[in-house]
C-alpha cells in the first residue's frame, strides 16, 4: 500500500526547522518545564486523534468528538469528587465514551445516514444534555488523586505522556498487522470493494465509532485531571483541533490511506505551534491562523501527489 | 496519402516496468486501425500518450506534418482528438446534457447557449438511435448507457482523431451495429480511427489494418484482408492457442444453489433455477435484461422484495458476508470500481475475502498470504507477476484476474461469475475457461452471466435466458446461437421454462 512516508518527512523537516529557530532566537523554549508542557498538551490530542483517525480512514467523520470529551470530563470528576477510585473513574470516563460513540455508529450504520450529519445533530444533543445536567455549572475541589493523573509522572515521563505512547504502539500495530485494521483502510478506499470481498463494512463503521470513543473517553481522562476545575465548556471546539492534526498527519479525509505516524507529528507540531509563537514574541492569536494554513499546505501537498501518481499511471 | 498522426520510437515506463519499448505507428485518415494485444501489451499506454493522459519518455509524435507535444487531454482536444475509454471519465452527478458538453459548453455571449446544446444532443443520440433522458443524472444510467454517453460526446467533438478502447464492452449487439455504422460513416469522412478491442470478429468485421503490440513492441502490423485470425491470435499471444472452450463432459451431481421465485420490483421477477455440482450455467440476455441484478440480488448485494435462496438446502441470508460464508461468491463485472481496492498490493487483493483465515491468532500471517498471492499469480498469469505491486498499477485485464485470484481463494461450493472475460485477451481468455473448467470438476457449480454468445455456447452445460426481467428460455447445450438470440430479444416463447 502507498505509505506517505514524504508527508512525515515534511512534518519532520518543519519541525526541525522550527526547532532550530527556536534554538537560536528563542533557547529559554527548550526547558524541560516547557518541553513536558508541550508533549502532555499533544497527548491527549494524540489519542483522540488516533480515535478520530479510525473513523475518517472508514471514510466517516466524527464532529460530536467535543462534546463527547466533556461529558467524560464532567462525568470523571463528578464520580471522583462522589469518592469513587481512581480505576472506577476511569473505566466510567472510557466506558461512557464508548456507549457515546455506540450511539454514533448505531444512527450512522442503521438510518445510513452520513456521519457528518448525524455527529453533528448528536453534538448538539450531547452539548445541550451536559449543559442541562450541569446546569452550566463549574465543578471546583476535585480530590487530590484525581490529579496524580495529569500531573504526576512515571520515570521521568508524565502520564499522559505514557497513555500516548501506549496508544500509538497498540494502534501501529492494529493497522498495520491485524484484519480489522486493514478492513478499515479498504472500507474507506472503496466501500463496494469491501462489501463484495465479505467485509462487513456496517460492523467495521461501528467498530471504528466505539473504539473512537473509548479513546476520546481516555483523552478526557488524560486531558481533565490536569485542572482544579471543570468548566462545563471544556473542548469546545477541540473535534475540529483533532480533524486537523488527521488532516495535516496526511490521512485522506475521504478515507482509505494515512499513517500513525504522520498523525502523531502532527499533534505534536500543532500542540508546538503556540508555545512557539509565544517565544517569539508574536501574538498568540495567530495560532489559528497557522493551523488554518497547516491545513491548507496538507491538502494542497495531497493534490500535488495524486497528480503525480496520476502521471505515473497509478491510481 | 500522408498519415494524419504518426508516433515514432515512443518509450514509456512506469516505475520500473516498461510499458513501451520504441513503438512507431501511424494512422492515415479515412482508415480504421485495429490495435490489439494481450492484456498489459500496451495498448491502454499508447492510446494514453496520444490522447495526452500520459507523456512518452523518449519519441516523437506528429499530428498533421506537425511535431507536437501533447502534454494533456485539453491539447489533445484541441488537436481535434477524441477519446472513449474503457472505463468512462465522465461526472456521475452531473445530467446526461451537461455531460455530453462538459469542457465545451457552448455559450450565446456571457450565457450558456442550452437550447443549442440540448439539439445538438438530441441529433446526436438519434445518430446513435438511444433515448436518453438528458436531464438525469449520469449516475442513473447503466454501464451500456454510459458508454454511450462517451461515445456521444466524442461524436459532438467532431474529432480528426477517434479512439476507441473497448467501447463495445457494455453495448448490446444492435448498439455495436449502431456504432459500426457510424464509425464506417466517419471513415468514409476522412476521419481517422483507432480502434481497440479484444473481439476479434468486430476488428475482421470493421478495421482496414492491425497493429499487434506484445510486451510493449510492436511484433506485427497488416491489412486486416491479408491476415487469418489464427495467425493474428499467434502473433498477439506469441504461441499457439488450441481449444479457446474446453469442456470435459460430465454428469452433475446434487443440487447446490438453489433460487426460489427471487424479484425485485422493476428490475426481475419470479426467477427460479439451480445450479447442480459439476455443473456451468448461464445466465444470457440483453443488457439490461437484469441478468446482473439476479446475481448481484442472489448474493445479497441488493435487496430483494421476495424470494429464497439456499445453498446445498441451507437458506442463505441476503448480506454477501453470509452469503462468502456459506460457499458462494461473486465476480463483479465491474471491476475497476466493485472489484478491488486499488491502493493495495496485488497480494492483500488475493487474500482479502479469506483474511480471517490468514490469522496467526491476532495478526495477518503476511508470509502465507504472499506465498498463496505468489501461486494465484503463476495460475492466472497476472503481469507483472509481483504481488507487492499495488492493483492500481495493473492494467485492466489483469486486475481483473486479481479479482478472479480473490473469489478462487475462497474455495466456493457456487462461483458466480459476472462477465469473466470482459477486456481480457484470448490466451488469458482460455485459460480462464480451462479453470473453470478444472474447477466444475473438482465439484464446484458455476453461474455464469456473459454477453460472449461463443463462451456462453461453449462453455454452459444449460443456458438460462432472460428478457425484460423474466426467465423466457431454459436451453441445453448444443442449442444454436439464434435460439438465445430470439430469446433475448423476446421473439420467441421458448418451450423449456420452468
Amino acid at each position: 500500500m502507498y505509505v506517505d512516508r514524504a508527508r512525515q518527512l515534511s512534518i519532520l523537516a518543519f519541525l526541525l526547522v522550527l526547532s532550530l529557530a527556536l534554538l537560536a532566537y528563542a533557547p529559554s523554549f527548550f526547558q524541560p518545564g516547557n518541553l513536558k508542557d508541550i508533549l502532555v498538551n499533544a497527548s491527549y490530542l494524540f489519542v483522540a486523534a488516533v480515535g478520530m483517525m479510525l473513523v475518517i480512514l472508514t471514510g466517516q467523520i466524527d464532529l460530536s468528538v467535543g462534546a463527547i470529551l466533556a461529558i467524560c470530563s464532567t462525568a470523571a470528576a463528578l464520580a471522583s469528587k462522589a469518592g469513587w477510585p481512581l480505576f472506577a473513574v476511569f473505566l466510567l470516563a472510557l466506558g461512557l465514551g464508548g456507549a457515546l460513540g455506540l450511539l454514533n455508529g448505531l444512527l450512522i450504520t442503521t438510518l445510513r445516514i452520513h456521519s457528518i450529519i448525524v455527529t453533528l445533530g448528536t453534538m448538539n444533543i450531547f452539548r445541550g444534555a451536559l449543559i442541562y445536567w450541569t446546569q452550566g455549572a463549574w465543578i471546583y475541589d476535585l480530590p487530590s488523586d484525581f490529579r496524580t493523573v495529569g500531573l504526576g509522572q512515571f520515570g521521568g515521563i508524565p502520564y499522559p505522556v505514557w497513555g500516548a505512547i501506549v496508544t500509538f504502539a497498540l494502534f501501529a500495530w492494529i493497522l498495520t498487522q491485524t484484519s480489522w485494521g486493514r478492513s478499515l483502510y479498504a472500507t474507506g478506499s472503496n466501500p463496494s470493494a469491501a462489501r463484495l470481498s465479505g467485509i462487513s463494512t456496517p460492523k467495521i463503521v461501528l467498530g471504528a465509532f466505539i473504539v473512537n470513543g473509548v479513546l476520546v473517553g481516555l483523552s478526557a481522562v488524560l486531558f481533565s485531571t490536569r485542572f482544579s476545575v471543570i468548566q462545563s465548556n471544556i473542548g469546545y471546539g477541540f473535534e475540529l483541533l483533532v480533524i486537523t492534526s488527521v488532516v495535516v498527519g496526511g490521512v485522506h479525509i475521504f478515507g482509505g490511506s494515512g499513517t500513525l505516524l504522520g498523525v502523531a507529528l502532527a499533534a505534536l507540531l500543532l500542540s508546538m505551534i503556540g508555545t512557539a509563537l509565544t517565544f517569539f514574541r508574536v501574538s498568540s492569536y495567530w495560532e489559528l491562523t497557522l493551523q488554518g494554513l497547516f491545513v491548507l499546505g496538507a491538502v494542497a501537498l495531497d493534490i500535488m501527489r495524486t497528480r503525480r501518481s496520476l502521471q505515473r499511471g497509478e491510481v | 496519402m500522408r498519415a494524419i498522426l504518426c508516433l515514432e520510437n515512443i518509450h514509456k515506463s512506469f516505475g520500473g516496468v516498461q510499458a513501451l519499448k520504441g513503438v512507431d505507428f501511424e494512422l492515415y485518415p479515412g482508415e480504421i486501425h485495429a490495435v490489439v494485444g494481450e492484456n498489459g501489451a500496451g495498448k491502454s499506454t499508447l492510446i494514453k500518450i496520444i490522447s495526452g493522459v500520459h507523456s512518452p519518455d523518449i519519441g516523437k509524435i506528429i499530428f498533421e506534418n506537425r511535431e507536437v507535444a501533447i502534454e494533456n487531454p485539453r491539447i489533445a482536444q484541441a488537436l481535434g482528438i477524441a477519446t472513449v475509454y474503457q472505463e468512462p471519465n465522465l461526472y456521475p452527478d452531473l445530467s446526461v446534457l451537461e455531460n455530453l458538453f462538459s469542457g465545451r459548453l457552448l455559450k450565446r455571449g456571457f450565457l450558456l447557449d442550452w437550447e443549442k446544446m440540448r439539439q445538438r444532443a438530441k441529433e446526436v443520440l438519434s445518430l446513435l438511435d438511444v433515448d436518453l433522458v438528458l436531464q438525469a443524472p449520469l449516475k442513473r444510467l447503466s454501464r451500456a448507457q454510459t458508454q454511450l454517453v462517451q461515445i456521444a460526446r466524442a461524436l459532438l467533438a467532431q474529432a480528426r482523431v477517434f479512439i476507441l478502447d473497448e467501447a463495445t464492452a457494455a453495448l448490446s449487439p444492435e448498439e455495436t451495429k449502431r456504432l459500426f455504422e457510424i464509425l464506417e460513416r466517419l471513415r468514409s469522412q476522412g476521419v481517422g480511427i483507432i480502434y481497440i478491442s479484444h473481439r476479434l470478429e468486430e476488428i475482421f468485421r470493421l478495421a482496414d489494418r492491425v497493429t499487434v503490440l506484445r510486451d510493449g513492441e510492436v511484433v506485427g502490423r497488416a491489412k486486416v484482408r491479408d491476415i487469418s485470425v489464427n495467425r493474428l491470435v499467434q502473433l498477439m499471444v506469441g504461441r499457439e492457442i488450441r481449444d479457446l472452450y474446453p469442456r470435459t463432459p460430465r454428469t452433475p451431481g446434487r443440487t447446490l444453489l438453489e433460487v426460489r421465485n427471487l424479484s425485485r420490483r422493476g428490475v426481475f421477477e419470479e426467477i427460479s433455477f439451480e445450479v447442480k455440482e459439476g455443473e456451468i450455467v448461464a445466465l444470457a440476455g440483453l443488457v439490461g435484461s437484469g441478468r446482473s441484478e439476479v446475481a448481484r440480488a442472489i448474493y445479497g448485494l441488493d435487496a430483494r422484495d421476495k424470494g429464497q435462496i439456499s445453498l446445498e438446502g441451507q437458506q442463505i441470508p441476503p448480506r454477501p458476508w453470509d452469503a462468502l460464508r456459506a460457499g458462494l461468491i461473486l465476480l463483479p463485472e465491474d471491476r475497476t470500481r466493485q472489484g478491488g481496492i486499488l491502493s493495495f498490493p496485488i497480494s492483500w487483493n488475493i487474500g482479502f475475502s479469506i483474511i480471517d483465515y490468514l490469522r496467526n491468532r491476532w495478526t495477518i500471517d503476511e508470509r502465507r498470504e504472499h506465498c498463496l498471492a505468489k501461486e494465484m499469480i503463476q495460475l492466472l498469469d497476472i503481469r507483472p507477476p509481483k504481488p507487492e505491486l499495488s492493483l492500481g498499477s495493473l492494467s485492466g485485464g489483469n486486475q481483473q484476474k486479481v479479482v478472479l485470484g480473490r473469489c478462487l481463494l475462497v474455495r466456493p461450493k457456487v462461483l458466480i461469475l459476472d462477465e469473466p472475460t470482459q477486456g481480457v485477451d484470448v490466451g488469458a481468455k482460455a485459460e480462464i475457461h480451462r479453470l473453470m473448467d478444472r474447477l466444475v470438476g473438482e465439484g464446484m457449480g458455476i453461474l455464469l452471466i456473459s454477453s460472449d454468445l461463443p463462451e456462453v455456447l461453449g462453455m454452459a452445460d444449460r443456458i438460462l435466458v432472460m428478457h425484460r426481467g423474466r426467465l423466457v428460455a431454459h436451453l441445453p447445450r448444443g442449442s444454436s446461437p439464434e435460439d438465445i438470440i430470439k430469446a433475448a430479444t423476446g421473439l420467441a416463447e421458448a418451450p423449456h421454462v420452468r
